[in-house]
């Protein structure tokens, strides 16, 4: 059953059409990359499907493991994640000088509920969901293992550890799929084995699914089940890893890259 | 190194020299049709404008090296600050320190120092007030003034046409400004950054350009004047004791608002609008509606003007649209990026300062600028962060899975 489906998906930047008639699915409980030359529109798809950019054309449809499906074009980005997709970013994007907990609070704010009057007079529920909220967040930290760092702020954190923590603030917001855009980018190799670990382990025990954008080949090889693949805006292949990377299509997108990598 | 430092610091000299040449060396007498040449200030100029260049380039420098090596005074101020904020007994007789003081402190004083010392804590509350919007939010708002401005007016002319009192006037000056700033923040936070500054500023300055013009009810230019200071009904009280009244209405409504922006960021609201601050694609990505946040900020800083404004009316007895020009608006940004944007102890210290150092140090008065606009320089340079930036909250956890949860703020 596929919890993401995509149907055409069109965005247009003035002349420049960015992404072009796109169409992928997510299934549940599946790990899909989405790979292509730098300047595809992999990042703008991205960007469609979370609300960031409305798209000019096509459907993005949902359908959470345990809710109803429906369509979530055009939706601001805030209801999106509410609805249960969440995302990292290619450029890191994290509350630099907020603490590392923290960061991982903010990801739980659409699912908690005290507003103006619990801040200041600060009552029993108020202080039971506060409990709660440190809790939790703690558990999220130690379930990626970032908790060493928990009173740290977000800028002082190693490089690698500050995409680990993207993908704890995200996992904070009760995803039922993740949106990983290019989470190994600049990561050292023992640093993006443990990511892989970490992946699997994400759907292994939250079951959510997840789909990557990912220049590292050996990485998406290992870790994807199904590989989609774009150039110039438009999805030229799609298949298996052992499928895509015979495609003379996809072969001839990356000339001069190795895909065997 | 030092070498290439003075002569760096020769040419800068000897520039500045050049520049001001025609207005500090020449002066022409237009009756008796002479020149004098004032050579004695063109050494001045050379050497006083070497040395600061020499001095300037060495704290650069410093600043560069040193960026990870903190000065002595800065470690002892740091430690100083932990040692604080870390023990409650030091943190508890502090607080009991400033109590004292600010209890005694109308019986110890002039009359004039007290009024300073109102419209010092004016100033802190309008701080706090837009350290709500700026520093918290991120939301450069340059119009903030307009609110305090709303609470004046309120107050002013609620009272000569319906008798209001003034105590009655607090909660509804600070609703209105309340009102308005939800009215205002609908359209206007649509937009970020630059264009924000921009439209909040135009905001600002039409709000008091409608009060300068609609005589028939504002009084335009000339103002609103007796207007009744506080009273306590069945009291009556002179000059000095209103003053006091005064002193203590604003203490009061200065800790509550202390108390409220305390409560508000380390709670679920305030780290949204410290997450905005931050970044704001980022934000909206975590489930946060920014647009919702960001009215939030808008309306709460308002009321703190709109409140502070009444008792500014009810204090001066006298008001007029001149008191609430951009000018002002930028006072009270200057008292929140100086204390460091979000800090609350930054944000009262540096009102304080901002507002008392001036009256005491009359006699520079016309530099008054000139010192705020060099000190806002350095200060950018070598304490961005502000005089006590932000502190963020920290946790303490045992590491024990099944232990009952010990999570505790500190
Ligand atoms: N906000 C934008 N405005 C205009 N053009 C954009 C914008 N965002 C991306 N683009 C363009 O869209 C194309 C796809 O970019 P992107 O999605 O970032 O590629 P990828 O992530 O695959 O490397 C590029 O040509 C880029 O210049
Ligand atoms: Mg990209």
């Amino acid at each position: 059953m596929a919890v993401l489906e995509v149907n055409d998906l069109t965005m247009d930047f003035g002349g420049l059409r960015a992404v072009d008639r796109v169409n992928l699915e997510v299934n549940d409980g599946e790990i899909v990359a989405l790979i292509g030359p730098n300047g595809a529109g992999k990042t703008t798809f991205f960007n469609c499907v979370t609300g960031v950019y409305k798209p000019t054309g096509g459907q993005v449809k949902i359908a959470p493991p345990n809710g109803s499906p429906e369509e979530i074009q055009g939706v601001q980005p805030h209801k999106i994640t509410h609805k249960g997709l969440a995302r990292t970013f290619q450029n890191i994007r994290l509350f630099q000088n907020m603490t590392v907990l923290e960061n991982v609070m903010i990801g739980r704010h659409s699912r908690l509920h005290s507003g103006i009057g619990g801040a200041i007079f600060r009552g029993k529920k108020t202080r039971e969901e506060e409990k709660q909220l440190i809790f939790d967040s703690y558990q999220i930290l130690k379930k990626i293992g970032l908790e060493k760092w928990v009173n740290e702020q977000a800028k002082n954190l190693p490089y690698g550890e500050q995409r680990r923590l993207e993908i704890a603030r995200a996992l904070a917001t009760d995803p039922f799929l993740l949106l990983l855009d290019e989470p190994a980018a600049g990561m050292n190799p023992h640093e993006t084995t443990s990511l892989v670990d970490l992946i699997l382990k994400l759907r292994e025990e939250e079951g959510v699914s997840v789909l990557l954008i990912e220049h590292d080949m050996s990485l998406v090889m290992i870790l994807s089940e199904r590989i989609y693949v774009m150039d110039y805006g438009k999805r030229i292949a799609a298949g298996t890893p052992a499928q895509v990377k015979k495609d003379p299509v996809v072969i001839k997108a990356y000339l001069g890259e190795d895909i065997d990598a | 190194m030092l070498k290439d430092k003075l002569m760096r610091s020769f040419f800068v000299s000897l520039w500045f020299a050049v520049l001001t040449f025609p207005i500090m060396v020449v002066r022409v007498n237009t009756i008796e049709d002479t020149v004098t040449w004032r050579w004695g200030n063109l050494i001045m100029v050379l050497f006083g404008s070497f040395v600061l260049s020499f001095l300037w380039s060495i704290a650069l420098e410093r600043k560069s090296t040193g960026s990870k090596k903190q000065t002595i005074v800065s470690k002892t101020f740091n430690n100083l600050r932990a040692t604080v904020s870390d023990n409650r007994n030091i943190k508890l007789a502090l607080v009991a320190i400033i109590l004292l003081f600010v209890v005694i402190f109308p019986f110890i004083t002039s009359f004039y120092q007290m009024s300073i010392m109102n419209t010092a804590l004016m100033y802190v509350m309008l701080g706090l007030g837009l350290n709500i919007v700026i520093g918290l939010g991120g939301i450069l708002h340059l119009g903030y003034i307009a609110f305090f401005l709303v609470g004046s007016y309120s107050y002013a002319l609620l009272n000569i046409h319906f008798g209001l009192n003034f105590w009655l006037a607090l909660p509804i000056g600070g609703f209105l400004a309340l009102i308005l700033g939800i009215l205002i923040a609908v359209p206007v936070l649509r937009l970020r950054g630059d264009y924000l500054a921009i439209v909040t500023l135009a905001f600002g300055e039409i709000t008091r350009i409608v009060v300068e013009n609609w005589s028939s009810l504002t009084g335009g230019p000339s103002g609103i004047r007796s207007i009744p200071r506080p009273a306590i009904p069945g009291l009556d009280l002179n000059l000095t004791d209103t003053a006091k009244l005064v002193y203590f209405i604003m203490i009061v409504l200065a800790a509550l608002t202390i108390f409220i922006t305390i409560r508000l960021k380390d709670s679920r609201i305030g780290r949204a609008l410290i997450a905005m601050r931050e970044d704001e694609i980022a934000c909206q990505s975590m489930g946060i509606n920014t647009t919702r946040m960001k009215v939030i900020a808008f309306a709460l800083g308002s009321v703190f003007a709109g409140v502070a404004g009444v008792v500014f009316a009810a204090n001066t007895t006298f008001i007029n649209p001149a008191s609430f020009t951009i000018w002002e608006s930028v006072m009270v940004l200057l008292i929140v990026v100086l204390g460091g944007m979000g800090s609350i102890p930054g944000v009262v210290v540096a009102a304080l300062v901002i507002k008392l150092l001036p009256e005491y140090l009359r006699a520079f008065s016309q530099y008054r600028m000139l010192v705020f606009g060099a000190v806002l320089i350095i200060m950018m340079i070598f304490k961005p962060d502000g005089l006590l930036p932000e502190k963020r909250k920290h946790y303490s956890f045992t590491d024990d899975d099944k232990a009952e949860m010990k999570a505790e703020g500190k």
